[in-house]
């Protein structure tokens, strides 16, 4: 169990963290959700007692991290930065970690098997592509076999079948009944492999809850339509119900409503005499909800002209004209 | 893909199959031994001194003999043949800081000091394990090269160069000593790496209280560079290594006085870098 309470970290004028607090349970997969600079890796660091917090506590199995006694028996981290010298082997790397905390060698053979590093083992950490680096970072998390494991960014640089095996991993182990942290900044990726989810923005607490819950709550459809009199159709849409029906106008001249199923909208131009350009039903992904959540607490967003700021873009599901 | 992990996970940090629960210091060190002799650095390092110390005592031991008939009567009388053979032990002084400095900034450079600080978070003891382990190699390998420079020096100074022995006084001072010079100056520079962090600027910092310090208080006004100069590492190792006594006032402090000034840098670069090892984020 990870316990989080007010954790606050700042680095001059930047908050990196800005009084978080959730609690990670074991027996799931909790994906650690916020776009760059939200302040993942700073709350993961703390969390490892790597960084000091300016304020609140974080704590593993109910102690700090700096308190436990074989720390690497109770967590193990995959952390962003590389944590490896070049010139050292696989086997040393993990031979180090080991022998600190009292793991038998045989382990270190273990770990490097598991994560398909035997055959280079001996060859220098340097000569390793992204990938056989991010297998040797999770080799060096399994190593105390613990009960608590933080992975930030695993699946960076891996390729899709690595992608695949790890997602696996993880949920081995969540199975397993530890408890698993993974910091991502996509949220198609977390669908798919987390059971809870933390959000987070310029360091602040978004939302927690079930993937499933956030799925339900965000993944909401809407319908396109382009018409060459979308005021009046607007206007005629709003009239129908203007409780519910809710109508936005897009930069490009097209109609965005929600509220109404797109039978309903063909049947209310018809009888007004409004002709239809394209009528399709969209559904924003999750990815777009993800980005709409985190919307205000964007760190470094690309300079958009204002005009496209109105709404974000949406990819179609639905047919275009 | 199936994963086979041995052991259960252990929830509430119960783990009744281990006894000892906590860190050991042994285990820390074996740790840090692990990880000095699996990097090249420290072989190519130590090879380097070596061939620096034992070469230079070569070639001076092969001259001298050869220019005696050249060299006045004064030079003759103050040659000093286990400083000669010694003169090696700067070129390890500065090759030995390299490596102090790479044992610590190494780890930062790279990122290792994460995943050691994740295994190990008392950071003294991380820095002390280090410091034991590095102090061990660095006074074996220098005393075994200063021993080694000495005798095949003094195997080279053949007649009409005179030559010293071991059991002449003064000279196995010189010999043991200049080694113990080598090693506390290697503390010093992972003292100075810890507290620096990066490998260019400890070198620096290192190559400049050892080579361009005596460069600058030189060039102050003699009643300023004389008290002075006596705190430099450079004058208390050639008082350490050197046997005959010069003439005149003395410019340096005895051997013994100045190996205890000189441990007590190494020690306040050591405790000021543990203090803000401590202090700092990893
Ligand atoms: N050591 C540091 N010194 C100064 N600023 C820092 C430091 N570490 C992080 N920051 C700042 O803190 C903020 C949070 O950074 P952090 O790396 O934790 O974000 P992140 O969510 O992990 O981002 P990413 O998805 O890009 O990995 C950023 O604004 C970053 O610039
Ligand atoms: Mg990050």
């Amino acid at each position: 169990m990870i316990e989080v309470e007010g954790l606050t970290k700042k680095y001059q004028e930047t908050v990196a963290v800005d009084d978080l607090s959730f609690r990670i349970d074991p027996g799931q997969v909790t994906g650690f959700l916020g776009p760059n600079g939200s302040g993942k890796s700073t709350t993961m660091r703390m969390i490892m007692g790597l960084d000091e917090p300016d304020a609140g506590t974080a704590r593993i199995n109910g102690r700090p991290y700096r308190s436990l006694g074989l720390p690497l028996r109770e967590v193990g981290a995959l952390l962003e930065a590389k944590a490896i010298h070049p010139g050292r082997s696989a086997f040393n790397h993990l031979l180090f970690l080991a022998a600190s905390n009292d793991i038998p060698t045989s382990r270190v053979d273990e770990v490097l098997a598991l994560v398909g590093l035997s055959g280079v083992a001996k060859k220098r950490a340097g000569k390793f592509s992204l990938g056989m680096g991010q297998r040797l970072g999770i080799a060096a998390a399994l190593l105390g076999d613990p009960g608590v494991l933080l992975f930030d960014e695993p699946v960076n640089g891996l390729d899709p079948e690595g992608i695949l095996w790890v997602r696996n991993l993880l949920k081995g182990l969540a199975a397993e009944g530890r408890t698993v942290l993974v910091s991502s900044h996509l949220m198609s990726e977390m669908a798919l492999t987390a059971d809870q989810l933390v959000v987070i923005g310029r360091g602040r607490l978004l939302s927690t809850g079930s993937v499933a819950a956030f799925i339900a709550e965000s993944s909401g459809q809407f319908v396109r339509v382009r018409s060459p009199r979308a005021d009046d159709l607007a206007e005629k849409l709003l009239a129908h119900d203007s409780r519910n029906v809710h109508v936005t106008r897009e930069p490009d001249g097209t109609l965005s409503v929600s509220g109404l199923a797109a039978d309903v909208i063909g049947d209310i131009a018809g009888s007004n005499g409004i002709h239809l350009h394209e009528l399709s039903i969209q559904s924003a992904s999750l990815e777009e909800a993800f980005m709409e959540m985190t919307r205000d607490s964007v760190e470094f967003s690309g300079e958009l002209p204002t005009a496209f700021e109105e709404r974000l873009p949406v990819t179609s599901s639905g047919s275009r004209e | 893909m199936t994963i086979t992990i041995t052991e259960r996970p252990n929830q509430g940090g119960e783990r009744s199959a281990v006894a000892v629960r906590h860190l050991r210091v042994t285990s820390v060190l074996r740790s840090e031994w692990i990880k000095l002799r699996s990097v090249r650095s420290t072989r190519w390092t130590l090879a380097a001194m070596a061939v620096l110390t034992i070469g230079i005592a070569i070639i001076a031991g092969a001259t001298i003999p050869g220019r005696w008939a050249t060299m006045t009567p004064a030079a003759r009388l103050s040659f000093d043949p286990t400083k000669v053979s010694l003169r090696g032990l700067l070129f390890s002084q500065l090759v030995i800081g390299v490596l102090g400095i790479l044992v610590m900034s190494a780890e930062y450079g790279t990122g290792t000091i994460r995943s050691t600080l994740a295994a190990v978070p008392n950071r003294p003891l991380v820095l002390a394990a280090k410091t034991v382990v590095f102090a061990a190699v660095a006074v074996v390998v220098s005393e075994v090269l200063a021993f080694a420079a000495f005798f095949v020096g003094q195997s080279l100074l053949t007649s009409p160069a005179t030559h010293a022995t071991l059991g002449q006084p003064g000279v196995l001072r010189a010999v043991a000593g200049g080694g113990l010079v080598v090693a506390v100056l290697g503390l010093f520079a992972l003292g100075l790496a810890a507290i620096i962090r990066h490998t260019a600027g400890a070198i620096t910092a290192y190559v400049g209280a050892l080579l361009v310090l005596p460069i600058v208080i030189q060039a102050l006004p003699t009643s300023i560079n004389q008290p002075l100069g006596k705190f430099l590492p450079f004058n208390i190792s050639s008082a350490m290594t050197r046997v005959h006594a010069t003439v005149g006032p003395a410019t340096s402090f005895s051997p013994w006085t100045g190996f205890a000034l000189l441990c007590a840098y190494a020690v306040l670069a050591l405790g000021v870098g543990g203090w803000l090892m401590v202090r700092r984020d990893a």
